[in-house]
Protein backbone atom coordinates (compact mmCIF):
# COMPACT_ATOMS: atom_id res chain seq x y z
CA UNK A 1 0.00 0.00 0.00
CA UNK A 2 2.10 2.70 -1.37
CA UNK A 3 1.09 6.36 -0.86
CA UNK A 4 2.18 7.34 -4.13
CA UNK A 5 0.10 5.05 -5.65
CA UNK A 6 -2.42 7.95 -6.64
CA UNK A 7 0.47 8.69 -9.26
CA UNK A 8 0.82 5.69 -11.41
CA UNK A 9 -1.14 5.95 -14.86
CA UNK A 10 -4.89 4.37 -14.32
CA UNK A 11 -3.97 1.63 -16.40
CA UNK A 12 -1.29 0.85 -14.12
CA UNK A 13 -3.55 0.69 -11.32
CA UNK A 14 -5.96 -1.50 -13.02
CA UNK A 15 -3.49 -4.02 -14.14
CA UNK A 16 -1.93 -4.24 -10.27
CA UNK A 17 -5.64 -4.40 -8.88
CA UNK A 18 -6.36 -7.37 -11.62
CA UNK A 19 -3.23 -8.99 -10.72
CA UNK A 20 -3.96 -8.71 -6.71
CA UNK A 21 -7.64 -10.06 -7.60
CA UNK A 22 -6.12 -12.95 -9.37
CA UNK A 23 -3.44 -13.91 -7.17
CA UNK A 24 -6.34 -13.76 -4.01
CA UNK A 25 -7.97 -15.80 -6.14
CA UNK A 26 -5.62 -18.23 -6.57
CA UNK A 27 -4.56 -18.74 -3.00
CA UNK A 28 -8.79 -19.09 -2.26
CA UNK A 29 -8.93 -22.00 -5.18
CA UNK A 30 -5.34 -23.72 -3.07
CA UNK A 31 -7.66 -23.30 -0.50
CA UNK A 32 -10.40 -25.21 -1.97
CA UNK A 33 -7.94 -27.99 -3.33
CA UNK A 34 -8.68 -30.94 -0.14
CA UNK A 35 -12.86 -30.34 -1.24
CA UNK A 36 -12.81 -30.24 -4.61
CA UNK A 37 -10.16 -33.37 -4.48
CA UNK A 38 -13.14 -34.87 -2.94
CA UNK A 39 -15.59 -33.71 -4.99
CA UNK A 40 -13.51 -34.87 -7.67
CA UNK A 41 -12.67 -38.59 -6.67
CA UNK A 42 -16.50 -38.87 -5.86
CA UNK A 43 -17.02 -39.40 -10.01
CA UNK A 44 -14.35 -41.28 -10.70
CA UNK A 45 -13.80 -45.02 -10.45
CA UNK A 46 -12.49 -46.64 -7.52
CA UNK A 47 -9.42 -48.45 -10.01
CA UNK A 48 -8.44 -45.29 -11.15
CA UNK A 49 -8.60 -43.55 -7.66
CA UNK A 50 -6.20 -47.04 -6.52
CA UNK A 51 -3.93 -46.87 -9.59
CA UNK A 52 -0.44 -47.11 -9.54
CA UNK A 53 1.30 -44.97 -10.96
CA UNK A 54 -1.30 -42.52 -9.90
CA UNK A 55 -3.77 -40.90 -12.54
CA UNK A 56 -3.96 -37.39 -12.46
CA UNK A 57 -6.36 -36.47 -15.11
CA UNK A 58 -9.15 -37.74 -15.23
CA UNK A 59 -9.91 -40.51 -17.56
CA UNK A 60 -13.85 -41.53 -17.14
CA UNK A 61 -16.04 -39.94 -15.30
CA UNK A 62 -18.99 -42.07 -13.77
CA UNK A 63 -22.21 -41.39 -11.69
CA UNK A 64 -22.00 -45.64 -10.50
CA UNK A 65 -20.51 -44.67 -7.31
CA UNK A 66 -23.80 -42.82 -6.54
CA UNK A 67 -25.88 -45.29 -7.75
CA UNK A 68 -23.49 -47.96 -5.96
CA UNK A 69 -24.23 -46.36 -2.46
CA UNK A 70 -28.20 -46.05 -2.84
CA UNK A 71 -28.46 -49.61 -3.87
CA UNK A 72 -29.52 -48.69 -7.83
CA UNK A 73 -26.01 -50.18 -9.87
CA UNK A 74 -25.38 -53.88 -10.00
CA UNK A 75 -22.44 -53.13 -7.23
CA UNK A 76 -24.18 -52.62 -4.05
CA UNK A 77 -22.92 -51.63 -0.58
CA UNK A 78 -23.97 -52.93 2.88
CA UNK A 79 -25.05 -49.89 4.45
CA UNK A 80 -28.07 -47.97 3.63
CA UNK A 81 -27.46 -44.51 2.78
CA UNK A 82 -30.83 -44.09 1.92
CA UNK A 83 -32.73 -44.59 5.24
CA UNK A 84 -29.44 -42.43 6.88
CA UNK A 85 -30.49 -39.60 4.64
CA UNK A 86 -33.87 -39.81 4.81
CA UNK A 87 -32.98 -39.58 9.07
CA UNK A 88 -30.75 -36.69 8.28
CA UNK A 89 -33.21 -34.70 6.35
CA UNK A 90 -36.16 -35.49 8.84
CA UNK A 91 -34.54 -34.90 12.25
CA UNK A 92 -32.28 -31.42 10.45
CA UNK A 93 -35.61 -29.91 9.55
CA UNK A 94 -38.03 -31.07 12.62
CA UNK A 95 -34.91 -29.69 15.36
CA UNK A 96 -34.94 -26.69 13.21
CA UNK A 97 -38.59 -25.79 13.12
CA UNK A 98 -38.54 -26.08 16.72
CA UNK A 99 -35.55 -24.32 17.43
CA UNK A 100 -36.51 -21.67 15.41
CA UNK A 101 -40.06 -21.23 17.35
CA UNK A 102 -38.47 -21.12 20.59
CA UNK A 103 -36.04 -19.23 19.33
CA UNK A 104 -38.15 -16.72 17.77
CA UNK A 105 -39.94 -15.69 21.21
CA UNK A 106 -36.28 -16.24 23.06
CA UNK A 107 -34.63 -13.67 21.08
CA UNK A 108 -38.06 -10.98 20.90
CA UNK A 109 -37.86 -11.24 24.37
CA UNK A 110 -34.31 -10.47 24.35
CA UNK A 111 -34.75 -7.50 21.97
CA UNK A 112 -37.59 -5.88 22.79
CA UNK A 113 -37.78 -6.34 26.61
CA UNK A 114 -35.65 -5.20 29.91
CA UNK A 115 -36.28 -7.62 32.14
CA UNK A 116 -33.95 -8.78 36.07
CA UNK A 117 -31.26 -11.15 34.92
CA UNK A 118 -31.35 -10.52 31.41
CA UNK A 119 -27.65 -10.33 31.01
CA UNK A 120 -26.74 -13.70 32.72
CA UNK A 121 -29.46 -15.68 31.32
CA UNK A 122 -27.70 -14.83 27.99
CA UNK A 123 -24.21 -15.99 29.01
CA UNK A 124 -26.17 -18.83 30.62
CA UNK A 125 -27.44 -19.95 27.44
CA UNK A 126 -24.57 -19.56 25.64
CA UNK A 127 -22.17 -21.49 27.67
CA UNK A 128 -25.20 -24.18 28.00
CA UNK A 129 -23.94 -24.45 24.38
CA UNK A 130 -20.22 -24.31 25.32
CA UNK A 131 -20.64 -28.48 26.88
CA UNK A 132 -18.38 -30.37 24.71
CA UNK A 133 -20.85 -32.78 22.52
CA UNK A 134 -19.42 -35.43 23.93
CA UNK A 135 -19.51 -34.55 27.70
CA UNK A 136 -23.01 -33.90 27.13
CA UNK A 137 -23.70 -37.23 25.74
CA UNK A 138 -22.63 -39.31 28.65
CA UNK A 139 -25.66 -38.31 30.49
CA UNK A 140 -27.97 -38.16 28.11
CA UNK A 141 -26.75 -41.63 27.00
CA UNK A 142 -28.46 -42.71 30.59
CA UNK A 143 -31.19 -40.95 31.04
CA UNK A 144 -32.14 -41.46 27.16
CA UNK A 145 -31.44 -45.41 28.11
CA UNK A 146 -34.20 -44.94 30.79
CA UNK A 147 -36.65 -43.01 29.00
CA UNK A 148 -36.70 -45.63 25.96
CA UNK A 149 -35.28 -42.40 23.41
CA UNK A 150 -32.10 -44.20 22.39
CA UNK A 151 -32.27 -45.09 18.88
CA UNK A 152 -35.21 -42.98 18.03
CA UNK A 153 -35.52 -40.03 15.84
CA UNK A 154 -37.23 -37.82 18.63
CA UNK A 155 -34.16 -38.80 20.96
CA UNK A 156 -31.88 -36.66 18.33
CA UNK A 157 -34.63 -34.11 17.65
CA UNK A 158 -34.65 -33.45 21.17
CA UNK A 159 -30.72 -32.68 21.81
CA UNK A 160 -30.61 -31.00 18.78
CA UNK A 161 -33.28 -28.69 19.25
CA UNK A 162 -31.43 -27.66 22.69
CA UNK A 163 -27.86 -27.26 20.86
CA UNK A 164 -29.36 -24.86 18.80
CA UNK A 165 -31.77 -22.81 20.85
CA UNK A 166 -28.87 -20.27 22.33
CA UNK A 167 -27.03 -19.47 18.75
CA UNK A 168 -30.61 -19.39 17.46
CA UNK A 169 -31.70 -16.92 19.98
CA UNK A 170 -28.25 -14.97 19.60
CA UNK A 171 -28.75 -14.51 15.42
CA UNK A 172 -32.58 -13.45 16.29
CA UNK A 173 -31.85 -11.04 18.69
CA UNK A 174 -29.84 -9.30 16.46
CA UNK A 175 -31.77 -9.34 13.68
CA UNK A 176 -34.75 -7.95 15.53
CA UNK A 177 -32.64 -4.87 17.61
CA UNK A 178 -32.16 -3.76 13.46
CA UNK A 179 -35.76 -2.84 13.39
CA UNK A 180 -36.60 0.37 14.68
CA UNK A 181 -38.85 0.36 17.51
CA UNK A 182 -41.22 2.78 15.99
CA UNK A 183 -42.07 0.79 13.70
CA UNK A 184 -44.13 -1.69 15.95
CA UNK A 185 -44.92 1.31 17.93
CA UNK A 186 -46.90 2.90 15.15
CA UNK A 187 -48.80 0.09 14.32
CA UNK A 188 -49.85 0.04 17.81
CA UNK A 189 -51.10 2.96 18.07
CA UNK A 190 -53.35 2.76 14.59
CA UNK A 191 -54.93 -0.36 17.02
CA UNK A 192 -52.65 -3.52 16.60
CA UNK A 193 -51.96 -5.69 19.43
CA UNK A 194 -48.68 -6.39 20.20
CA UNK A 195 -48.76 -9.71 19.34
CA UNK A 196 -50.76 -8.65 15.59
CA UNK A 197 -47.70 -5.59 15.18
CA UNK A 198 -45.34 -8.61 15.46
CA UNK A 199 -46.59 -10.71 12.72
CA UNK A 200 -47.41 -7.63 10.44
CA UNK A 201 -44.23 -5.42 10.70
CA UNK A 202 -41.63 -7.21 12.51
CA UNK A 203 -41.50 -10.66 11.56
CA UNK A 204 -41.42 -9.96 7.35
CA UNK A 205 -38.51 -7.44 7.86
CA UNK A 206 -36.75 -10.23 10.16
CA UNK A 207 -37.85 -12.96 8.15
CA UNK A 208 -34.57 -13.04 5.99
CA UNK A 209 -32.47 -13.05 8.81
CA UNK A 210 -34.74 -15.75 10.47
CA UNK A 211 -34.32 -18.11 7.76
CA UNK A 212 -30.64 -17.45 8.11
CA UNK A 213 -30.75 -18.51 11.50
CA UNK A 214 -32.86 -21.35 10.50
CA UNK A 215 -30.24 -22.41 7.72
CA UNK A 216 -27.65 -22.16 10.43
CA UNK A 217 -29.48 -24.98 13.04
CA UNK A 218 -30.30 -27.16 10.18
CA UNK A 219 -26.57 -27.32 9.14
CA UNK A 220 -25.25 -27.70 12.99
CA UNK A 221 -27.89 -30.55 13.01
CA UNK A 222 -26.99 -32.05 9.86
CA UNK A 223 -23.20 -31.92 10.37
CA UNK A 224 -23.45 -33.13 14.19
CA UNK A 225 -21.33 -36.60 14.89
CA UNK A 226 -20.32 -37.00 18.57
CA UNK A 227 -23.68 -36.70 20.37
CA UNK A 228 -25.52 -38.68 17.13
CA UNK A 229 -22.48 -42.00 17.59
CA UNK A 230 -23.48 -42.33 20.17
CA UNK A 231 -27.30 -41.94 20.93
CA UNK A 232 -28.24 -44.12 17.36
CA UNK A 233 -27.92 -47.99 16.53
CA UNK A 234 -29.53 -48.88 13.54
CA UNK A 235 -31.58 -47.48 10.42
CA UNK A 236 -34.25 -46.19 12.73
CA UNK A 237 -32.22 -43.02 13.50
CA UNK A 238 -28.43 -43.70 12.06
CA UNK A 239 -27.62 -40.00 10.39
CA UNK A 240 -25.39 -39.43 7.47
CA UNK A 241 -21.97 -38.77 9.84
CA UNK A 242 -22.60 -41.85 11.41
CA UNK A 243 -23.28 -43.82 8.45
CA UNK A 244 -20.02 -42.00 6.56
CA UNK A 245 -17.90 -43.49 9.82
CA UNK A 246 -19.56 -46.87 9.87
CA UNK A 247 -18.67 -46.47 5.94
CA UNK A 248 -14.68 -45.41 6.82
CA UNK A 249 -14.18 -48.76 9.31
CA UNK A 250 -15.66 -51.24 6.59
CA UNK A 251 -13.26 -53.99 6.52
CA UNK A 252 -13.15 -53.28 2.31
CA UNK A 253 -11.91 -49.68 1.77
CA UNK A 254 -14.23 -48.39 -0.97
CA UNK A 255 -13.05 -44.49 -1.76
CA UNK A 256 -15.03 -43.74 -4.18
CA UNK A 257 -17.92 -44.77 -2.77
CA UNK A 258 -16.89 -42.87 0.77
CA UNK A 259 -16.15 -39.66 -1.48
CA UNK A 260 -19.91 -39.77 -3.02
CA UNK A 261 -21.35 -40.20 0.30
CA UNK A 262 -19.14 -37.20 1.14
CA UNK A 263 -20.77 -35.48 -2.05
CA UNK A 264 -24.36 -36.43 -0.65
CA UNK A 265 -23.54 -34.45 2.19
CA UNK A 266 -22.16 -31.56 1.64
CA UNK A 267 -24.44 -30.46 -1.41
CA UNK A 268 -27.25 -29.58 0.91
CA UNK A 269 -24.85 -27.13 3.07
CA UNK A 270 -23.42 -25.64 0.02
CA UNK A 271 -26.89 -24.53 -1.45
CA UNK A 272 -28.12 -23.90 1.79
CA UNK A 273 -25.22 -21.68 2.75
CA UNK A 274 -24.70 -20.07 -0.76
CA UNK A 275 -28.64 -18.61 -0.57
CA UNK A 276 -28.18 -16.76 2.86
CA UNK A 277 -24.46 -16.38 3.34
CA UNK A 278 -25.17 -12.31 3.15
CA UNK A 279 -27.41 -12.56 5.85
CA UNK A 280 -25.46 -15.07 8.16
CA UNK A 281 -22.39 -12.98 8.15
CA UNK A 282 -24.72 -10.05 9.14
CA UNK A 283 -26.46 -11.87 11.79
CA UNK A 284 -23.21 -12.99 13.33
CA UNK A 285 -21.42 -9.66 13.48
CA UNK A 286 -24.46 -7.23 14.16
CA UNK A 287 -26.16 -9.50 16.72
CA UNK A 288 -22.92 -9.58 18.32
CA UNK A 289 -21.17 -5.58 17.98
CA UNK A 290 -24.27 -3.25 17.69
CA UNK A 291 -25.90 -5.04 20.35
CA UNK B 1 -32.99 5.93 25.64
CA UNK B 2 -36.27 6.72 24.40
CA UNK B 3 -36.84 3.10 23.92
CA UNK B 4 -37.33 2.36 27.53
CA UNK B 5 -39.80 5.04 28.29
CA UNK B 6 -41.89 4.65 25.36
CA UNK B 7 -42.04 1.06 26.01
CA UNK B 8 -42.83 0.91 29.66
CA UNK B 9 -46.44 1.13 29.45
CA UNK B 10 -46.34 -2.55 27.50
CA UNK B 11 -43.99 -3.96 30.14
CA UNK B 12 -45.60 -2.86 32.87
CA UNK B 13 -48.95 -3.79 32.42
CA UNK B 14 -47.00 -7.25 31.69
CA UNK B 15 -43.98 -7.44 33.65
CA UNK B 16 -43.96 -11.49 33.04
CA UNK B 17 -43.79 -11.18 28.97
CA UNK B 18 -40.40 -11.60 28.44
CA UNK B 19 -40.12 -14.83 30.87
CA UNK B 20 -42.95 -16.25 29.06
CA UNK B 21 -41.31 -15.70 25.87
CA UNK B 22 -38.06 -17.20 27.40
CA UNK B 23 -39.31 -20.31 29.06
CA UNK B 24 -39.52 -22.51 26.44
CA UNK B 25 -35.77 -22.09 25.71
CA UNK B 26 -35.03 -22.41 29.17
CA UNK B 27 -37.44 -25.81 30.02
CA UNK B 28 -35.58 -26.90 26.73
CA UNK B 29 -32.00 -26.10 28.23
CA UNK B 30 -32.97 -27.27 31.50
CA UNK B 31 -34.36 -30.80 30.28
CA UNK B 32 -30.97 -31.30 28.44
CA UNK B 33 -28.03 -29.91 29.35
CA UNK B 34 -28.75 -29.02 33.43
CA UNK B 35 -30.42 -32.29 34.49
CA UNK B 36 -28.30 -34.39 32.45
CA UNK B 37 -25.31 -32.14 33.92
CA UNK B 38 -26.16 -32.37 37.69
CA UNK B 39 -26.78 -36.27 37.23
CA UNK B 40 -23.67 -36.66 35.26
CA UNK B 41 -22.26 -34.61 38.25
CA UNK B 42 -23.63 -37.15 40.76
CA UNK B 43 -22.22 -39.75 37.78
CA UNK B 44 -19.07 -38.61 38.31
CA UNK B 45 -18.97 -39.63 42.20
CA UNK B 46 -19.89 -43.37 41.40
CA UNK B 47 -18.29 -45.91 40.35
CA UNK B 48 -20.66 -46.64 37.49
CA UNK B 49 -20.11 -49.10 35.27
CA UNK B 50 -22.66 -49.57 32.58
CA UNK B 51 -22.38 -53.40 32.83
CA UNK B 52 -23.74 -53.29 36.30
CA UNK B 53 -26.59 -51.05 36.52
CA UNK B 54 -26.21 -51.05 40.64
CA UNK B 55 -22.77 -49.57 40.75
CA UNK B 56 -24.66 -46.36 39.73
CA UNK B 57 -25.48 -45.91 43.41
CA UNK B 58 -22.46 -46.96 44.98
CA UNK B 59 -20.81 -43.57 45.61
CA UNK B 60 -17.14 -43.57 45.85
CA UNK B 61 -16.47 -39.70 46.78
CA UNK B 62 -13.77 -37.86 44.87
CA UNK B 63 -11.78 -41.22 43.84
CA UNK B 64 -12.66 -40.85 40.31
CA UNK B 65 -11.29 -37.54 40.11
CA UNK B 66 -8.17 -38.45 41.95
CA UNK B 67 -7.66 -41.26 39.58
CA UNK B 68 -8.39 -39.15 36.39
CA UNK B 69 -5.68 -36.72 37.99
CA UNK B 70 -3.18 -39.23 38.68
CA UNK B 71 -3.61 -40.84 35.94
CA UNK B 72 -0.41 -40.26 33.17
CA UNK B 73 -2.28 -41.06 29.91
CA UNK B 74 -5.12 -38.13 31.20
CA UNK B 75 -2.16 -35.60 31.80
CA UNK B 76 -0.82 -36.28 28.19
CA UNK B 77 -4.34 -36.04 26.23
CA UNK B 78 -4.51 -33.23 28.09
CA UNK B 79 -1.84 -31.10 27.95
CA UNK B 80 -1.80 -32.27 24.07
CA UNK B 81 -5.50 -30.94 23.52
CA UNK B 82 -4.39 -27.35 25.02
CA UNK B 83 -1.10 -27.50 23.06
CA UNK B 84 -3.33 -28.94 20.10
CA UNK B 85 -5.91 -25.75 20.30
CA UNK B 86 -3.34 -23.54 21.53
CA UNK B 87 -1.57 -23.71 18.01
CA UNK B 88 -4.88 -24.60 15.87
CA UNK B 89 -6.76 -21.40 17.02
CA UNK B 90 -3.50 -18.94 17.33
CA UNK B 91 -2.95 -19.98 13.30
CA UNK B 92 -6.32 -20.17 12.31
CA UNK B 93 -6.37 -16.08 13.56
CA UNK B 94 -3.62 -15.26 11.76
CA UNK B 95 -4.42 -16.93 8.63
CA UNK B 96 -7.99 -15.66 8.42
CA UNK B 97 -6.52 -11.64 9.28
CA UNK B 98 -4.05 -12.42 6.32
CA UNK B 99 -6.82 -13.09 3.95
CA UNK B 100 -9.30 -10.76 5.48
CA UNK B 101 -7.01 -7.96 4.61
CA UNK B 102 -6.47 -9.37 1.15
CA UNK B 103 -9.42 -10.09 0.35
CA UNK B 104 -10.45 -6.15 1.57
CA UNK B 105 -7.58 -4.86 -0.52
CA UNK B 106 -9.08 -6.11 -3.48
CA UNK B 107 -11.24 -3.30 -5.37
CA UNK B 108 -13.21 -5.82 -7.23
CA UNK B 109 -14.68 -9.19 -7.53
CA UNK B 110 -14.69 -9.27 -3.33
CA UNK B 111 -18.07 -10.99 -3.03
CA UNK B 112 -16.51 -13.83 -5.35
CA UNK B 113 -13.94 -14.39 -3.73
CA UNK B 114 -15.61 -14.11 0.17
CA UNK B 115 -18.27 -17.08 -1.23
CA UNK B 116 -15.23 -19.05 -2.68
CA UNK B 117 -13.70 -18.24 0.96
CA UNK B 118 -16.66 -19.65 2.59
CA UNK B 119 -16.36 -22.79 0.88
CA UNK B 120 -14.59 -25.16 4.15
CA UNK B 121 -17.46 -23.36 6.34
CA UNK B 122 -19.56 -25.65 4.86
CA UNK B 123 -17.81 -28.61 5.94
CA UNK B 124 -18.46 -30.85 8.40
CA UNK B 125 -15.96 -31.78 11.03
CA UNK B 126 -16.58 -35.58 10.18
CA UNK B 127 -16.48 -34.13 6.23
CA UNK B 128 -13.15 -32.99 6.98
CA UNK B 129 -11.90 -35.65 8.89
CA UNK B 130 -12.82 -38.01 6.34
CA UNK B 131 -11.27 -35.64 3.86
CA UNK B 132 -8.00 -35.23 5.28
CA UNK B 133 -8.04 -39.34 5.99
CA UNK B 134 -8.12 -39.56 1.95
CA UNK B 135 -5.60 -37.01 0.97
CA UNK B 136 -3.22 -37.70 3.78
CA UNK B 137 -3.47 -41.66 3.18
CA UNK B 138 0.00 -42.88 2.72
CA UNK B 139 -0.62 -44.92 0.31
CA UNK B 140 -3.06 -43.74 -2.46
CA UNK B 141 -3.55 -40.12 -1.36
CA UNK B 142 -3.03 -37.13 -3.23
CA UNK B 143 -0.31 -35.19 -0.94
CA UNK B 144 1.80 -38.55 -1.20
CA UNK B 145 1.40 -39.11 -4.63
CA UNK B 146 2.22 -35.57 -5.34
CA UNK B 147 5.43 -35.33 -3.48
CA UNK B 148 6.74 -38.64 -5.07
CA UNK B 149 5.79 -37.27 -8.48
CA UNK B 150 7.64 -33.90 -7.53
CA UNK B 151 10.66 -36.29 -6.37
CA UNK B 152 10.46 -34.33 -2.69
CA UNK B 153 10.19 -37.54 -1.23
CA UNK B 154 11.29 -40.99 -1.86
CA UNK B 155 9.57 -43.17 -0.33
CA UNK B 156 5.73 -42.59 0.93
CA UNK B 157 5.32 -40.47 4.25
CA UNK B 158 3.25 -42.19 7.11
CA UNK B 159 1.02 -38.79 7.30
CA UNK B 160 -1.75 -40.97 9.81
CA UNK B 161 0.70 -43.56 11.44
CA UNK B 162 3.52 -41.96 12.63
CA UNK B 163 2.40 -39.40 15.90
CA UNK B 164 4.28 -36.38 15.00
CA UNK B 165 2.78 -36.96 11.38
CA UNK B 166 -0.21 -37.71 12.35
CA UNK B 167 -0.91 -34.35 14.78
CA UNK B 168 0.39 -32.82 12.59
CA UNK B 169 -2.35 -33.62 9.85
CA UNK B 170 -4.95 -33.51 12.47
CA UNK B 171 -4.07 -29.83 13.49
CA UNK B 172 -3.97 -29.27 9.39
CA UNK B 173 -7.67 -29.93 8.92
CA UNK B 174 -8.64 -28.38 11.99
CA UNK B 175 -7.02 -25.39 10.71
CA UNK B 176 -8.22 -25.67 7.13
CA UNK B 177 -11.90 -25.93 8.61
CA UNK B 178 -11.50 -23.23 10.61
CA UNK B 179 -9.86 -20.55 8.96
CA UNK B 180 -12.93 -19.29 7.14
CA UNK B 181 -15.22 -18.54 10.46
CA UNK B 182 -12.34 -15.98 11.42
CA UNK B 183 -11.51 -14.46 8.07
CA UNK B 184 -15.06 -14.01 7.08
CA UNK B 185 -16.06 -12.32 10.70
CA UNK B 186 -12.87 -10.11 10.17
CA UNK B 187 -13.54 -8.99 6.57
CA UNK B 188 -17.14 -8.54 8.00
CA UNK B 189 -15.26 -5.70 10.74
CA UNK B 190 -13.15 -4.11 7.85
CA UNK B 191 -16.23 -3.82 5.53
CA UNK B 192 -17.71 -2.12 8.44
CA UNK B 193 -14.81 -0.03 9.33
CA UNK B 194 -15.10 4.11 8.44
CA UNK B 195 -12.62 5.35 5.61
CA UNK B 196 -12.41 8.86 7.52
CA UNK B 197 -9.71 8.02 10.06
CA UNK B 198 -7.53 5.58 7.93
CA UNK B 199 -7.48 9.12 5.22
CA UNK B 200 -6.80 11.31 8.22
CA UNK B 201 -3.76 9.01 9.82
CA UNK B 202 -2.06 8.99 6.27
CA UNK B 203 -2.12 12.85 5.76
CA UNK B 204 -0.27 13.07 9.36
CA UNK B 205 2.24 10.88 8.20
CA UNK B 206 1.34 7.61 9.39
CA UNK B 207 2.86 4.77 7.59
CA UNK B 208 0.72 1.27 6.77
CA UNK B 209 2.11 -0.48 10.08
CA UNK B 210 1.33 2.69 12.49
CA UNK B 211 -2.36 2.87 10.25
CA UNK B 212 -2.80 -0.96 10.78
CA UNK B 213 -1.66 -1.18 14.58
CA UNK B 214 -3.48 1.99 16.06
CA UNK B 215 -6.19 2.32 13.78
CA UNK B 216 -7.40 -1.45 11.90
CA UNK B 217 -6.59 -3.45 14.78
CA UNK B 218 -8.92 -2.15 17.30
CA UNK B 219 -11.59 -1.52 15.34
CA UNK B 220 -11.78 -5.14 14.19
CA UNK B 221 -10.99 -6.58 17.60
CA UNK B 222 -14.57 -6.71 18.77
CA UNK B 223 -15.08 -9.13 15.32
CA UNK B 224 -12.18 -11.26 16.40
CA UNK B 225 -13.53 -11.56 19.75
CA UNK B 226 -16.84 -12.35 17.97
CA UNK B 227 -14.62 -15.23 16.18
CA UNK B 228 -13.56 -16.46 19.22
CA UNK B 229 -16.40 -16.58 21.07
CA UNK B 230 -18.40 -18.76 18.11
CA UNK B 231 -14.61 -20.77 17.96
CA UNK B 232 -15.05 -21.82 21.76
CA UNK B 233 -18.52 -23.16 21.69
CA UNK B 234 -17.03 -26.03 19.44
CA UNK B 235 -13.74 -26.53 20.16
CA UNK B 236 -14.66 -29.87 21.04
CA UNK B 237 -15.38 -30.93 17.40
CA UNK B 238 -12.14 -31.77 16.69
CA UNK B 239 -13.15 -35.10 18.45
CA UNK B 240 -14.74 -35.71 15.35
CA UNK B 241 -11.92 -35.29 13.19
CA UNK B 242 -9.44 -37.42 15.48
CA UNK B 243 -12.31 -40.22 15.45
CA UNK B 244 -12.34 -40.44 11.69
CA UNK B 245 -8.50 -39.93 10.85
CA UNK B 246 -6.73 -41.95 13.46
CA UNK B 247 -9.29 -42.86 15.90
CA UNK B 248 -6.56 -41.89 18.88
CA UNK B 249 -4.04 -43.99 17.66
CA UNK B 250 -1.12 -45.02 16.58
CA UNK B 251 -1.08 -46.52 20.06
CA UNK B 252 -2.92 -43.32 21.52
CA UNK B 253 -0.39 -40.67 20.49
CA UNK B 254 -3.14 -38.67 19.24
CA UNK B 255 -5.48 -38.86 22.18
CA UNK B 256 -7.34 -35.71 22.83
CA UNK B 257 -9.62 -35.45 26.31
CA UNK B 258 -12.63 -35.77 23.87
CA UNK B 259 -11.79 -39.09 22.59
CA UNK B 260 -10.09 -40.51 25.96
CA UNK B 261 -13.80 -39.28 27.64
CA UNK B 262 -15.53 -41.59 24.74
CA UNK B 263 -12.69 -44.34 25.44
CA UNK B 264 -13.74 -44.39 29.07
CA UNK B 265 -17.28 -44.28 28.96
CA UNK B 266 -18.43 -46.30 25.94
CA UNK B 267 -15.40 -48.82 25.08
CA UNK B 268 -14.58 -49.17 28.72
CA UNK B 269 -18.11 -48.87 30.00
CA UNK B 270 -16.57 -47.21 32.91
CA UNK B 271 -19.24 -44.14 33.04
CA UNK B 272 -18.11 -42.85 36.46
CA UNK B 273 -14.95 -42.62 35.49
CA UNK B 274 -16.02 -41.05 32.38
CA UNK B 275 -17.85 -38.72 33.94
CA UNK B 276 -15.44 -37.04 35.82
CA UNK B 277 -13.23 -36.69 33.08
CA UNK B 278 -16.27 -35.11 31.00
CA UNK B 279 -16.74 -32.57 34.12
CA UNK B 280 -12.97 -31.40 33.93
CA UNK B 281 -13.55 -30.89 29.99
CA UNK B 282 -16.98 -28.85 30.41
CA UNK B 283 -15.44 -26.66 32.77
CA UNK B 284 -12.85 -25.86 30.56
CA UNK B 285 -14.48 -25.40 27.64
CA UNK B 286 -17.47 -23.06 29.87
CA UNK B 287 -14.30 -20.88 30.97
CA UNK B 288 -12.95 -20.58 27.27
CA UNK B 289 -16.00 -19.14 25.97
CA UNK B 290 -16.91 -17.16 29.10
CA UNK B 291 -13.82 -15.30 28.43
CA UNK B 292 -14.05 -14.88 25.10
CA UNK B 293 -17.87 -13.28 26.11
CA UNK B 294 -16.31 -10.85 28.64
CA UNK B 295 -13.94 -9.59 25.85
CA UNK B 296 -16.85 -9.67 23.60
CA UNK B 297 -19.64 -7.73 25.86
CA UNK B 298 -16.35 -5.19 26.65
CA UNK B 299 -15.59 -4.32 23.61
CA UNK B 300 -19.58 -4.07 22.53
CA UNK B 301 -19.81 -1.59 25.25
CA UNK B 302 -16.29 -0.08 24.22
CA UNK B 303 -18.08 0.83 20.81
CA UNK B 304 -20.83 2.49 22.19
CA UNK B 305 -23.68 -0.70 21.74
CA UNK B 306 -25.92 -1.65 24.50
CA UNK B 307 -26.06 -4.97 26.16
Amino acid sequence: MSTTETFHPPINQRLKSAGLWLATFLLMIIMCVPGLWVVLSAFRPNSEILAKPPVWIPQNLTLDNFRKIFGLGSEQIGLPVGSYFMNSVIIAATSTFIALVIGMAGGYAFARYRFAGKGGIFLGLMLFRAVPGIALSLPVFMIWSKLGLIDTKLGLVIVYVSLNVPFTIWLIDGFFRQIPLALSEAAQVDGCTRWQAFWKIEFPLARSGIAAAGVFAFLTSWNEFALASQLTRSTDSKTLPVGLLDFTAQFTIDWAGMCAMAVIIIIPALALTFLVQKHLIAGLTFGGVKG
Amino acid sequence: MSKASKALPFWRSGASTPFLLLAPALITMAFVVLVPLVFSLYTSFTGYRLVRPETLYTVIGWRNYARALTDFDFWIAFGRTILFLTIAINLELLLGLGIALLINKVTWGQRTLRTIMMFPMMFSPILVGFQFKFIFNDNIGILNNALLALGLIATPLPWLVNGALAMFSLAFAEIWMSTSVFAILLLAGLFAMPSDPLEAAKVDGCNTWQVFRHITLPFIMPFAYIAMTIRSLDVARAYDIVKVMTGGGPAGRTELLWTIIAREGYDNARMGMANSMAYISTILSILFTWYFYRKLVSARRYMGGEQ
